[in-house]
């Protein structure tokens, strides 16, 4: 071995990610669908056409200069849709997991921290939450009537109230990997001695677990929440597939693939582009999240 | 060990009592309750009428009474009429279970008997290219959306090859074990391939750990065959880990049931579910969840005592944590 500079921490995490071709290729790939999908109105007008607007005379087109994709059972564009079905699921995939974990992170730092009759009440309500049929529960939570939560109705009428909704959903059911990971790992920063002298110099349990645990403890939570967003994603299609999710005529591509369901006898290509996109999406995100934790945890090198 | 499985079956009960009362109210919450539907398909009902037969019906009284009586009927096995179906819910859900038990079963075998023997071999080469594709293959298993990998079967065997019906339990005015089965082969399928994936990863996995331990090595130097390093010592050990896998993931099969269900048009818990949730069904809804609920709480409880007697190694006091 030759003798070089000392590499710096994020370096060498960061030539560990970078030996994993797969999760580069991902991060790639997950980049252009990002900017491919938030620039969605941008080629909408480029192509002058309109995502929403049907043409019955220009059903089922094959692709063509001026759909590049063709057009989908109601002439609507299928290219602009699929861009708009993917703004829908990166946003509930990114959201659902940045709520989830930040939830998961409060409770698991109070949990671990406090212990006792906390931590016992919040493990079981945990264990309660693991212990739920996950997708009928949450088909249970998409039908909830709004209007008898007492909800104003400036929310319940508004556009986005099915993007919300979904959001929140699937982060209700979603934070126990994170707080079990960070309740474990602040169980055995609290014993440690800067832990220890932090604590005897006077520092409150607020500036503890926000200066000295939650830093030890954020690769876990990186390496989990990433794992987490392929399974939201599946979740949100899933659910926008079984007529739950996103509510047409707003694109998601679950939603598209419903319909492609329906026309399988007279089109069955239309079942192809939405579900690979979810299928290239979701294996990006595992992909990415398998490489972070490679290069975060040295130990896990299986 | 008796006072501990005592001890799960209690923590799970108040459990299923949380959940069923948490259920009870969210489905309180869904959108029209059943006198609101009558009242909407029957114009000569006037608001005193719809009163009256919410206070026949308890509508009126406050949550927790309802759930209450609702409690004291389920625990006698009494939980009313389905609204949909026109009859008493225990009649609905009994051949529903069967079908659903029946999809779950065979799905469950076909996916272990692909996942084991693909599990072993990747980890008994590990790191080379074999290894890479099953690895891959894991990858895509847990990757692909299940309802898209369904449709695309559907595309391949129903619509281009016309082999499979695309839907249904059986064909109208034939019938017979036969035509039963050719209708079985796409949703079992389907749901195989939904979990295959994540059995050879977890598979593989425990081979590759137990393949590290010391008995391994032991073993190999007594000059024991390869074949019976794998089979007798390796597998054996690294089949433990598995059972508990298996019955954790029992939820998700039946998550993955209820989309093939929906999808296939077969007639088991998860579509009976669905469509109770959709149509309203109040009290059909409430029995198919808590049903759901008791398979993933049956599935923990497993694991833990499972782990528990067949591993010597493993004390309760370790599996409690």
């Amino acid at each position: 071995m030759s003798v070089t500079a000392p590499e710096s921490m994020n370096w060498r995490m960061g030539k560990r990610f970078m030996r994993h071709r797969m999760a580069v290729a991902s991060l790639c790939l997950i980049a252009l669908l990002a900017m491919a999908s938030f620039g969605a109105p941008v080629i909408e007008a480029a192509l002058d056409v309109d995502a929403d607007k049907t043409n019955l005379f220009n059903r089922s087109a094959t692709p063509s200069l001026d759909h590049p994709l063709g057009t989908d059972e109601l002439g609507r564009d299928l290219l602009v849709r699929l861009l708009y079905g993917g703004r829908v699921s990166l946003i509930v995939g990114l959201a659902a997991a940045a709520v989830a974990a930040v939830a998961g992170t409060f409770i698991g730092l109070l949990a671990g921290y406090y212990g006792g009759w906390l931590d016992s009440i919040l493990m079981r309500v945990t264990d309660g939450v693991i212990a739920l049929p996950l997708l009928p529960l949450l088909i249970v939570l998409a039908a909830v009537d709004l209007t008898k939560l007492g909800l104003p109705t400036v929310l319940t009428e508004s556009e986005n109230v099915s993007l919300y909704r979904i959001v929140l959903i699937i982060s209700f059911v979603g934070w126990t990997t994170v707080a079990r990971l960070v309740r474990a790992e602040t169980l055995t920063l609290k014993r440690r001695e800067f832990i220890r002298a932090a604590i005897s110099q006077g520092a409150g349990a607020g500036r503890v677990m926000r200066v000295h645990i939650l830093p030890n403890a954020i690769s876990p939570i990186i390496v989990a929440t990433t794992l987490s967003i392929g399974n939201i994603i599946l979740l949100e299609s899933v659910l926008s597939f079984l007529g739950l999710g996103i509510q047409p005529p707003a694109a998601s591509w679950g939603a598209m693939l419903t319909n492609a369901q329906e026309l399988i006898w007279a089109n069955p290509t239309l079942a192809i582009w939405p579900g690979l996109l979810i299928f290239v999406t979701v294996i990006a995100f595992n992909f990415l999240g398998d490489g972070l934790q490679d290069a975060l945890d040295p130990r896990a090198l299986d | 060990m008796f006072r501990y499985v005592i001890g799960r079956v209690l923590e799970s009960l108040i459990v299923l009592l949380v959940v069923s009362f948490a259920i009870y109210g969210l489905i309180g919450l869904m959108p029209g309750d059943p006198i609101d539907l009558m009242i909407q398909s029957d114009p000569n009902l006037s608001p005193a009428d719809a009163k009256r037969l919410k206070a026949l019906h308890g509508l009126d009284q406050p949550i927790v009474d309802r759930y209450i009586a609702w409690l004291r009927g389920a625990v006698q096995g009494e939980f009313g009429y389905s609204r949909n179906h026109g009859r008493l819910v225990t009649n609905v859900i009994g051949p529903r279970i069967t079908n659903t038990g029946l999809l779950l079963g065979l799905s469950l075998i076909l996916s272990l008997t692909i996942a084991i023997p693909i599990g072993v071999y990747a980890a008994l080469k590990p790191y080379s290219r074999a290894d890479y594709l099953v690895n891959l293959f894991c990858f895509a298993g847990i990757s692909i959306p299940p309802f898209w990998l369904a449709l695309l079967l559907i595309i391949l065997f129903s619509v281009t090859l016309g082999w499979l019906p695309a839907s249904g339990m059986e064909t109208v005015g034939k019938g017979g074990f036969f035509d039963r089965l050719h209708h079985m082969v796409l949703p079992v399928l389907a749901l195989t391939l939904a979990s295959v994936g994540e059995f050879t990863r977890f598979m593989r996995a425990s081979m590759l750990q137990t393949l590290r331990q010391d008995f391994i090595r032991t073993a190999r130097a007594k000059g024991v065959s390869q074949p019976r390093v794998v089979v007798n010592h390796a597998l054996r050990n690294a089949l433990l880990p598995m059972v508990t896998i298996i019955a954790l993931s029992l939820g998700r099969l039946f998550s993955g049931a209820l989309i093939t269900e929906t999808m296939f048009s077969w007639l088991g818990m998860g579509k009976m579910i669905y469509d109770a949730i959709l149509g309203n069904d109040y009290n059909l809804a409430l029995v198919g969840l808590m049903f759901a609920t008791l398979l993933t709480l049956i599935g923990n409880f497993l694991a833990d005592i499972g782990y528990v007697w067949l591993d010597p190694r493993v004390t309760l006091s370790k599996a409690r944590t």
